[in-house]
């Protein structure tokens, strides 16, 4: 058996990172990108967490400020999205192609 | 007390955080991805569990999986998506992003297996017990400005989702 | 193995804490079965005491005085048949209950009956629980969504907000309560829930008393919240009878149904432990400090076995008041049994070994059956809430209740 070692972590994490990013590129729902997005973050936090391994907790801190990051963006772009469902009745990302309505 | 089974825990929490990673980016109905992505959440704080951090692990379920993750929830239920389900659920340039998504994957495989000797055997013992004492040390001493930016930043983010998200103000 | 078994007898660590994996399975297995007695007894409870509250009887038909009413409910649930809506997502509709109730089981791993009955003591033990606990909405949402059904929706949307409201009051005052725990030599709070139970007994005075009236207006604020967190009355807009026919679990039935029924119960007895734990100081017997010494010990650790034999004492009064019909002899044999029962079990308790054993379990289990009172009382008496009144409690009231407590908290931390 191979033991567990940092490295590990860190490809778990880059498999995260890249579903993420073919979320954010490739789906229409504004609500899957947003979750895409979550999944970025936390493939960075992972990374952030497994490192901390090596230098001490400071990328555990980090971590929870990369999460309260997360919880804002979430807020705000949820917000968005509400708004623009109101006057566009759509969650699809490449039907947001006017600045005005 | 000494951990167990390290290796078949490992394997099983990554398997459970990639495989539902896979779900949240393919599933048609927003809310099985919502409840993918809490699983690989989960997944995640086991993963954080296992690296020492049970504070970022606690952290991640009470705000992701517990606050974030309903307030997506919640959204979703909200605008009802029972149209956008019949739609094309990707967009016309998904060739493009996904060859650049594994073009990424590709770059990260390289450093990694360029890399792979820089990260063996060098962990520091981390205090187990006093996890969160030292975080907290750590955050309200070094770290206090960056912790008032974050308060000041969420403040932000409240007002500009009320404004936003309220009909009339 | 049998070195395993009585090894740890002796140890002054939880099990978790000490690495025996035969003890922490037993301790689980001991609070599982706790917990569904515990259940079922509030089942009955809930019935009798709501229906002495109105002046009527409640149950009296199924066995005596309706002692067999909870398993013959368990029965008909069980048998009934199992619905399932057929434009409902089927994998949704039935993962949501089984997540509401693992939630609400989870928990108790680190809920402190003792110094040393707890499964196992951890380092974030108060986040665990509040973390774990905040999961269980996800199975309402869940239910709901997945019914496909108007007022299980409502019911789910009703639900998330609310939670997602009451979790940050709740937060706050949790936060005050373990800043409360670093007021010590070394300035170094704790969130496990065992070390802060020490602390209280450390410093010689519940929380719920600590820095007057503060702790107890974080208790306040926190006690509050706790009712919105569970969805009981007059907090209970997700499950509303007069508005939205069941709630989120309107369209549930038979033993889906009773999954939801049991994590309520749970969840209910869950908060309350973190309540006891984090006020009313846990397993410590009231006043620790001015009644200590030998002749106190003795008189507290005999409340225990006192209890069940008062419990006796009330049931044999029963059977003597039974009608002397042919007809009811079963029914006070039966009755009579259960006195017997109790009694004896209180007589166990008398034992010196026993008794040292199973005092602290008793005394928090005796805090948080007051709290299990208290939601019964909310039921009978309170109105429900409208939902923006609600939602005003939660935000504009609690809220800032619960900020000012904590800085003030602080304040005097650093101050005194």
């Amino acid at each position: 058996m191979v033991p567990i070692t940092t490295l590990h972590y860190l490809v778990v994490a880059a498999a995260l990172f890249v579903l993420g990013v073919i979320g954010v590129l490739t789906r229409r729902n504004v609500v899957i990108v947003l979750m895409s997005i979550e999944l970025i973050l936390n493939a960075v936090n992972l990374n952030l967490v497994a490192f901390s391994r090596l230098y001490g907790l400071h990328g555990q801190v980090f971590a929870i400020f990369v999460i309260t990051d997360a919880a804002a963006e979430a807020a705000v772009g949820l917000g968005i999205l509400i708004a623009f469902f109101r006057n566009k009745e759509t969650v699809n990302v490449d039907e947001v192609d006017l600045l005005k309505w | 007390m000494q951990p167990v089974a390290t290796t078949f825990f490992f394997y099983f929490l990554a398997a459970v955080t990639v495989l539902s990673g896979v779900l949240v980016i393919t599933r048609r109905n927003p809310v099985h991805s919502a409840l993918a992505l809490i699983l690989a959440l989960l997944g995640q704080a086991g993963l954080y569990l296992m690296l020492y951090a049970p504070f970022v692990a606690g952290v991640q379920i009470i705000l992701y999986a517990g606050g974030i993750m309903v307030l997506f929830l919640f959204v979703i239920m909200l605008v009802s998506i029972e149209k956008s389900q019949k739609e094309e659920q990707f967009n016309n340039m998904w060739i493009v992003g996904l060859l650049a998504a594994l073009a990424l994957g590709a770059l990260f495989i390289g450093v990694y297996v360029k890399g792979r000797d820089l990260f063996a055997g060098r962990e520091v013992a981390l205090p187990e017990q006093s996890n969160t004492q030292q975080i907290a040390i750590l955050l309200y001493g070094n770290y206090m400005f960056a912790f008032e930016i974050a308060s000041l930043l969420l403040l932000v983010a409240i007002i500009g989702a009320v404004v936003m998200a309220k009909k009339r103000i | 193995m049998l070195d395993d078994v009585t090894s740890y007898l002796k140890s002054d660590t939880t099990p978790g804490q000490a690495g025996n994996f035969l003890w922490a399975f037993i301790y689980i297995l001991l609070i599982f079965l706790g917990l569904s007695v515990a259940v079922i007894a509030m089942n009955w409870l809930e019935r009798k005491i709501l229906a002495h509250m109105q002046v009527r009887l409640g149950p009296m038909r199924v066995g005596p005085h309706g002692l067999l009413q909870p398993i013959a409910d368990a029965i008909k649930l069980l048998i009934k048949e199992d619905i399932m809506p057929s434009e409902s997502d089927p994998f949704v509709f039935w993962t949501a209950p089984l997540i509401v109730v693992l939630t609400a089981f989870t928990v108790f791993i680190v809920v402190p009956f003792g110094p040393t009955h707890a499964v196992t003591d951890m380092n974030i033990g108060v986040l665990f629980m509040l973390g774990v606990s905040s999961l269980s909405v996800l199975g309402v949402v869940m239910a709901g969504w997945a019914s496909n059904s108007h007022y299980p929706l409502m019911g789910a949307l009703r639900s998330s907000a609310q939670m997602v409201s009451y979790e940050i009051a709740m937060g706050l005052a949790v936060i005050s309560a373990v800043l409360m725990t670093s007021l010590n030599q070394s300035g170094t709070g704790t969130l496990s829930m065992i070390g802060i139970v020490q602390a209280q007994e450390a410093q010689a005075t519940w929380f719920v008393f600590k820095f007057f009236p503060l702790g107890l207006i974080a208790f306040f604020v926190f006690a509050v919240a706790m009712v919105a967190e569970t969805n009981r009355a007059p907090f209970d807009l997700p499950e509303a009878e007069s508005e939205l026919t069941a709630g989120f679990h309107t369209e549930y039935s038979g033993f889906r149904w009773s999954l939801f029924f049991l994590a309520e119960y749970s969840a209910m007895i869950a908060v309350s432990s973190i309540a006891v734990t984090l006020w009313l100081g846990g397993w410590l017997h009231p006043f620790p400090h001015w009644l200590s010494g030998e002749t106190w010990d003795l008189v507290f650790s005999l409340f225990p076995g006192l209890t069940f034999v008062f419990l006796a004492g009330l049931t044999f009064y029963s059977v003597a008041r039974m009608p002397k019909h042919p007809y009811f002899r079963v029914q006070t044999m039966g009755l009579a049994g259960f006195g017997a029962v109790l009694g004896l079990i209180g007589l166990a308790l008398f034992a010196p070994p026993v008794r040292d054993r199973v005092q602290d379990i008793y005394w928090f289990a005796a805090k948080v059956a007051g709290f299990m009172y208290l939601y019964i009382w909310y039921r009978g008496t309170f109105p429900r809430y409208r939902f923006d009144q609600l939602m005003t409690v939660g935000w504009k009231i609690l809220l800032p209740i619960g900020l000012g407590v904590l800085i003030v908290t602080a304040i005097l931390g650093v101050v005194l």
